[in-house]
Parts: C-alpha cells; sequence; structure tokens
C-alpha cells in the first residue's frame, strides 16, 4: 500500500460520503446521513493514513519532509481540514443537512488534486527556500482558515436556496437548520476562519522576514490574501456595527469565499514567490 | 468666543465622519479593489516592458497614476492612511462609552434586556436564606462579581463575568494602526539592499534596493566559502555561505549562512540569496593542428595577444560572457576571442567553457579550446535592517489574541431571581452576553442545572 492509493481510495470515499449525504437530505432518510458520517470517519483515517504514508515515504527517498510542500499535497491537506472542521460542526449542531454542502466540496478538492494534469502527485525535495519550520505552522493556520471559509460557503448558499423557498415548497429544505441558526452558524464559521487566515498571513510574514528580511513585499499571493482579508473584515464590520443579516451577509460570504480560491488557485496564474505552490 | 465656533463645528462634523463604520466599509472595499490591479499589472518592471504591454496612450495614463508602483503611490498610502485615522476614531470614540461599563465598581444589569431573554426556571421549597447561602458560592465561584438585592417578594443575585473582554476589539485595532506604525518606521529607518562577495574578500558598504546608492555598513562582512548542493535531479539543496563579521580587521563572529537561516548582527540581517562564479581572469588555451596532433597549451587573459606558432598567427581573447547564446542556444559560459592567421582573414572564435570540442565545428586547420580551471564562487546575499520589526511582532501577536477576545469571549451576565409563591421559591435564571446569543442559552441551563443540584 502506497499514499497514493490510499489517497485514491480516500477520493471515492469522500465522493460516496457526499453522495450519502445527499441522498439522505434529498429523499429524507436520516439513516443515510449517520451512514454518512461513519463513512466521512473512514475517509478522514484514510485521508491522513495517506497524508502521514506519504511523508513516511519522503524519508525513505531520503528528502524527509512534511507533506505539505505544493499544490498537491495542499489539497489532500485542505481536504482533510474541511471534513475535520465539518464533523465538529455536525457533532455539537447535530444537523448533517450542512454535509450535503461541506462534504461535496472535501471530494472535489481531492479529486482535482488527483485528477488534474497539471498538477503533479511526485514527492519532490524542497527548495531552500521551503526549508522552514515555519512552512507547517504557515500552511496549516492557512487550510484551517480556508476550511472554515469553505464551510461558511456551503452555509452562505444553504440560506440562500432555504431563504428563497418561503412557502412550504421544496421540502428537502426543512431538514436545514432555521435561517438564524444558519446565519449564526456561518458567522461563526467566518470569525473562525478569520482568526485563521490573520494567523495565516501573520505567520508566512514572520517566514517572510526570517528567509528574505522582508515580512511584506506585495507578492500576488500576499496581496490576495490581504483582499480576502478585507472582505471578511467589512464582512464582520457589516454584521457586528451595521446589523446586517442574512441575506447580504450570505453574499458577502460567497464572494469571500471566492476570493479565498482565487487566492489559492488564481494566484498560480500570475507570477511571484508562491509560484512553487503549483 | 464666536469665531471658534465654526471650527468646532468643523471638527465635529470631521470627528463623525471619521468614526463612521460606513467610512471603514467603504475603505475597505476600495483597498481591496485597487489591491486587485496591483496583482494583475505586475510592479516595478522596466518602463520599455510597460510601453510594450501597453501601448503609449496606456503606458502614460498608468504611470501618470503610480500604477507601475501602486503600493507606494500617493493615493494608496493616502487610502492606507484614512484607513487608519479612521480606525483610531472609531475607537476613542466608542470606548468612552466601553470604558464606563469596563470600569464601574458595581456593575449595572439590564433589566429589560434580562426580562426579554432565555429563562430556566425551577422551584425550592427552602427558605430565602437557605437558598442564598447555597447560592452564593456557586456564583462567586464562577463569576468575577456577584451581589444580592433583597426585594419585596424574594431577592435576586446579579453576576457577571468577562467585562474585560468588551476591549478585545480595541485590540485588533490597535493592533492594525501598530502594523502600520512598525511599516512607517521601517521603511524611514530601515534600509534594504543587496551585496556580493567573493570567497576571501570582504566589503564594507551594500547597494539599496530602492536607490541603487551606496550604504555603508558599521563593519566587515567576509566571506569565507561558498558551497552550493544539488539534489540528485538537479534542483538545488542548499547554498551556504562562510561569513565572518569583522570590527576594525578583527573577526567578532562567524556564522554559516544558509536560506532560512539569517545571520543578525547590531540589527543587521544578513540573508543568503543568490551566488554565482566569478568571471575566470586566467585562462588555459590549447591549440591542437588538426592535420599532425600537436598541442600547444598557454594560459591567456583578454586583451592579451598570443604569437602561435608555425603559421597560425595571432589570437586574442576578446570577451567573456556569462550566458553565450548561440544561434538561441544557451551555451552557457564562453570567451569570444579572434584568430588572425599570416595569411588570411581574421575570423571570430567561440570557446564555450562547458564543451570544449566546439571549435571543431569551425572545420579549421587549428581547434582552439578553453579549459575551465578552479574558479571562485562569489555569494549574493542580502542585508536588511528593519527597526520597525519589533512593533510589527507585537502587533501580531495582538492581532490575534485580541481577535481571539473579540469573536469567542463574551461579557456574560445572570441574573437568578427568587420569587416567593404560595409557599414555594420559584428560582429563575436569565443570562445575556453581549455575543453569541445562541450559545448563551446552553449556559443558561447549564447554571441552572448547576444551581438545582445544590437544593
Amino acid at each position: 500500500m502506497n499514499s497514493s492509493i490510499l489517497l485514491s481510495i480516500t477520493t471515492f470515499i469522500y465522493g460516496f460520503a457526499a453522495f450519502l449525504y445527499i441522498f439522505s437530505l434529498v429523499f429524507k432518510k436520516p439513516f443515510f446521513g449517520s451512514l454518512g458520517t461513519w463513512t466521512l470517519l473512514a475517509g478522514i483515517s484514510g485521508n491522513s493514513g495517506g497524508l502521514l504514508l506519504r511523508w513516511l515515504e519522503s524519508y525513505r527517498l531520503g528528502i524527509g519532509h512534511a507533506p505539505l510542500s505544493n499544490l498537491y499535497e495542499s489539497l489532500i491537506f485542505f481536504s482533510l481540514v474541511i471534513v475535520v472542521v465539518y464533523l465538529v460542526v455536525e457533532k455539537i449542531y447535530d444537523n448533517r443537512s450542512i454535509g450535503a454542502f461541506a462534504t461535496p466540496l472535501a471530494f472535489l478538492a481531492m479529486a482535482y488534486a488527483s485528477l488534474s494534469p497539471n498538477i503533479s502527485e511526485k514527492i519532490q525535495p524542497l527548495l531552500p527556500a521551503l526549508k522552514s519550520n515555519w512552512l507547517i505552522v504557515h500552511v496549516i493556520t492557512c487550510f484551517i482558515g480556508y476550511a472554515a471559509f469553505a464551510i461558511a460557503f456551503g452555509l452562505g448558499i444553504m440560506f440562500l436556496l432555504k431563504q428563497k423557498d418561503s412557502k412550504p415548497g421544496i421540502s428537502f429544505l426543512k431538514l436545514f437548520p432555521d435561517l438564524y441558526m444558519i446565519d449564526e452558524l456561518s458567522h461563526q464559521m467566518i470569525m473562525f476562519g478569520f482568526l485563521f487566515l490573520s494567523g495565516g498571513i501573520i505567520t508566512g510574514a514572520i517566514w517572510a522576514n526570517s528567509a528574505w528580511g522582508r515580512y511584506w513585499g506585495w507578492d500576488p499571493k500576499e496581496t490576495w490574501s490581504l483582499i480576502t482579508w478585507f472582505i471578511y473584515a467589512t464582512l464582520l464590520h457589516a454584521r457586528f456595527m451595521r446589523g446586517w443579516r442574512g441575506k447580504r451577509l450570505a453574499y458577502l460570504s460567497i464572494i469571500g469565499f471566492l476570493a479565498v480560491l482565487f487566492t489559492y488557485f488564481g494566484v498560480n496564474l500570475l507570477s511571484g514567490l508562491h509560484s512553487y505552490g503549483q | 468666543m464666536k469665531k471658534s465656533k465654526i471650527p468646532d463645528d468643523l471638527i465635529n462634523r470631521l470627528w463623525k465622519y471619521f468614526a463612521s463604520v460606513k467610512l471603514t466599509v467603504t475603505l475597505l472595499i476600495i483597498l481591496a479593489l485597487s489591491c486587485i490591479i496591483g496583482t494583475v499589472i505586475p510592479q516595478n518592471e522596466s518602463p520599455a516592458a510597460y510601453f510594450f504591454r501597453y501601448g503609449e496612450f496606456f503606458y502614460r495614463a498608468f504611470s501618470a497614476l503610480d500604477i507601475f508602483d501602486m503600493y507606494h503611490s500617493w493615493w494608496f498610502q493616502f487610502m492606507v492612511f484614512l484607513l487608519a485615522a479612521n480606525i483610531v476614531v472609531c475607537s476613542i470614540d466608542r470606548l468612552s462609552s466601553t470604558w464606563k461599563v469596563i470600569f464601574k465598581k458595581s456593575p449595572s444589569f439590564d433589566i429589560a434586556k434580562l426580562k426579554n431573554s432565555y429563562k430556566e426556571e425551577f422551584t425550592a421549597v427552602h427558605t430565602h436564606g437557605e437558598l442564598k447561602t447555597l447560592f452564593m458560592p456557586v456564583l462567586l465561584r464562577l463569576f468575577k462579581y456577584a451581589r444580592v438585592e433583597d426585594k419585596e417578594n424574594g431577592f435576586v443575585i446579579y453576576a457577571e463575568k468577562g467585562r474585560w473582554t468588551r476591549l478585545g476589539v480595541y485590540a485588533v485595532h490597535l493592533s492594525v494602526v501598530l502594523l502600520l506604525i512598525g511599516g512607517l518606521i521601517g521603511s524611514y529607518f530601515g534600509f534594504d539592499g543587496s551585496v556580493i562577495i567573493p570567497e576571501g574578500k570582504s566589503i564594507k558598504s551594500i547597494i539599496l534596493r530602492n536607490t541603487g546608492s551606496d550604504q555603508p555598513l558599521d563593519f566587515e562582512i567576509r566571506c569565507d566559502d561558498f558551497n552550493v548542493t544539488f539534489y540528485e535531479s538537479g534542483m538545488p539543496k542548499e547554498y551556504r555561505s562562510g561569513l565572518t563579521i569583522l570590527e576594525n580587521g578583527k573577526p567578532v563572529l562567524k556564522k554559516d549562512v544558509i536560506v532560512n537561516d539569517p545571520l543578525h548582527y547590531k540589527g543587521i540581517n544578513i540573508f543568503q540569496s543568490s551566488y554565482g562564479m566569478l568571471e575566470p581572469e586566467e585562462i588555459s588555451l590549447s591549440f591542437t593542428d588538426r592535420k599532425t596532433g600537436s598541442v600547444y597549451r598557454t594560459k591567456t587573459s583578454v586583451g592579451k595577444e598570443i604569437e602561435l606558432p608555425e603559421t597560425f598567427g595571432k589570437f586574442v581573447l576578446d570577451k567573456y560572457s556569462r550566458a553565450y547564446s548561440f544561434m538561441g542556444h544557451d551555451l552557457g559560459e564562453a570567451f569570444s576571442g579572434m584568430l588572425t592567421p599570416i595569411k588570411g582573414e581574421p575570423v571570430q572564435v567561440i570557446l564555450p567553457l562547458k564543451y570544449p570540442g566546439f571549435d571543431k565545428m569551425r572545420k579549421d586547420e587549428l581547434i582552439i579550446s578553453a579549459e575551465d580551471t578552479q574558479r571562485q564562487y562569489y555569494t549574493g546575499l542580502q542585508i536588511t535592517r528593519d527597526p520597525g520589526v519589533p512593533i510589527v511582532y507585537s502587533g501580531f501577536i495582538m492581532m490575534i489574541i485580541g481577535c481571539f477576545i473579540a469573536f469567542f469571549m463574551s461579557h456574560i451576565r445572570f441574573c437568578v431571581e427568587v420569587v416567593k409563591k404560595r409557599g414555594k421559591s420559584i428560582v429563575v435564571i436569565a443570562g445575556i452576553s453581549n455575543k453569541n446569543k445562541i450559545g448563551m442559552e446552553a449556559k443558561t441551563k447549564k447554571l441552572a442545572k448547576l444551581l438545582s443540584n445544590k437544593l
């Protein structure tokens, strides 16, 4: 068993879990939802097992480093964090409808990592610039933030779907938490994400300062993470100070997540210090 | 006295303007949008490159707006300044009322709000005195503050904690101001430059990145040696410079500097950033007669003329290039020279160091090749000083702690009301919090359970 086989299996497990959550929501069969939770737990073991195995394999190749060094590895890690954060939310709020929106994101990230021809699965040695303990801290904080924003994005879509459907229309929307709850939960996720995004930018700045003597250099990825930070800061101020709720915040949360996606993927189209993320 | 009225009014209006969240939101959105421009249009390239890419009209328009060095343009910095002013004014404006809430000896409890909030209720058979002695220790253990107020038909205990967490948001705002101050200090009192030091040599000054001017240092940096190692794939593995700091010619500090592990000395940071090989001063040339196979060897340098034996004439090296391009191929380091035979026209000869047989292609009677000799590396160092860093770092710490407090900790207030009704005591527990209202329901239930368990 090597890591890439294990991770491919995990991709299918996540796909299956996403199917179960959606099926259970659409056909209102709670049993499939709890099956989804168990499937997701199996996926987590495969996902983290795959990452650990990859870590070991890199040592066997004599270039040992944490599996957080390129786009492939970051996507795998991203999926893991999405699923873990989602399961915590599921446990606390005891509602599986969110799973129908969160697990597909984890599945898509895994599938993109394994299937995209532009993403290399090969374990590669680290460039001198990446040889730092800050790499691990930086990547972990960033992706916890991204995962929280991803779930807030899912919640934003849930809010808009449920909100449009005011009359007793599509019945599965009844399984969603009520609007107030979705709004509040998405707010919690955004605050959590904002804390970690700030942490990610800060650890990146400290790392840049220790590697190049400059904590900020307006590199496109840095700038885009700042743009994302501005968007979520706007959202938080609109909510805290102007009392914005519901629909408008759901839209802002969706825009914020698009900025996250651009910071993550789109910046590779532009040149800069993070180009090794390709 | 009358005169000062108009400015007062103006100041008030300005103050109100800067204290508005509308301004904050507007500024954040404009900053976000303008940052996008800076990532789409590459920054700080040569004017020629821009001219070529955007054409004359847009080149002129963009450079008039400083878009090619956008983040340092007056309008971008002005917006950052406005944001800073907005943050400071907002914070001062709101701090005074928060301050009153936080530093009050006996905190007030908003009865109307408490009445409207989620409630838990249970009954007890104990006397009021008993209930007080049962409840108070629990509340005093859980909360920072608790007091009893006797009412006509019973009593109320007010308890609260986390008043100070209302300061979290001010910490976040202060952290942003600290980052900006730190950045300002760095740009005024710091520098950022680079230097190239050949192995064995030392330097006393560096070249600044922005202006290209010289910046003298208080000490000397010597590069004792430089090493680069590669992975099997040819990817660089490590760049390592052995550096020595010299004060008045005497070594005071020795350290190997690699990427991610700089040398710090007297507030100046020395980073590994590039490397290369020095241009060879002397080079061995061999001249082979194709017919007889006899070889003539000599050492020479650029510009020195060599008399060749027999009728081959004269040869002179005229140029060295780091990367010689031959019909679109990069041959790497190469010399070019001029061969002037006794009979015939002068010919140009290319001597790439990597390909000693290259000159055979000329199909001449004489084959010339240059041999790569043991040569010296130089190390490229980035040298910076930024006295603003400690302030920026304290801003970082404050931002994380502040965000945590502002988002996840709250000022919680409870009231436990005991009223006598038909010989029994009815205990009603209600709580409010300035954040996370959903979480309060669970907290109220928990407190009710704790108190009823005491009975």
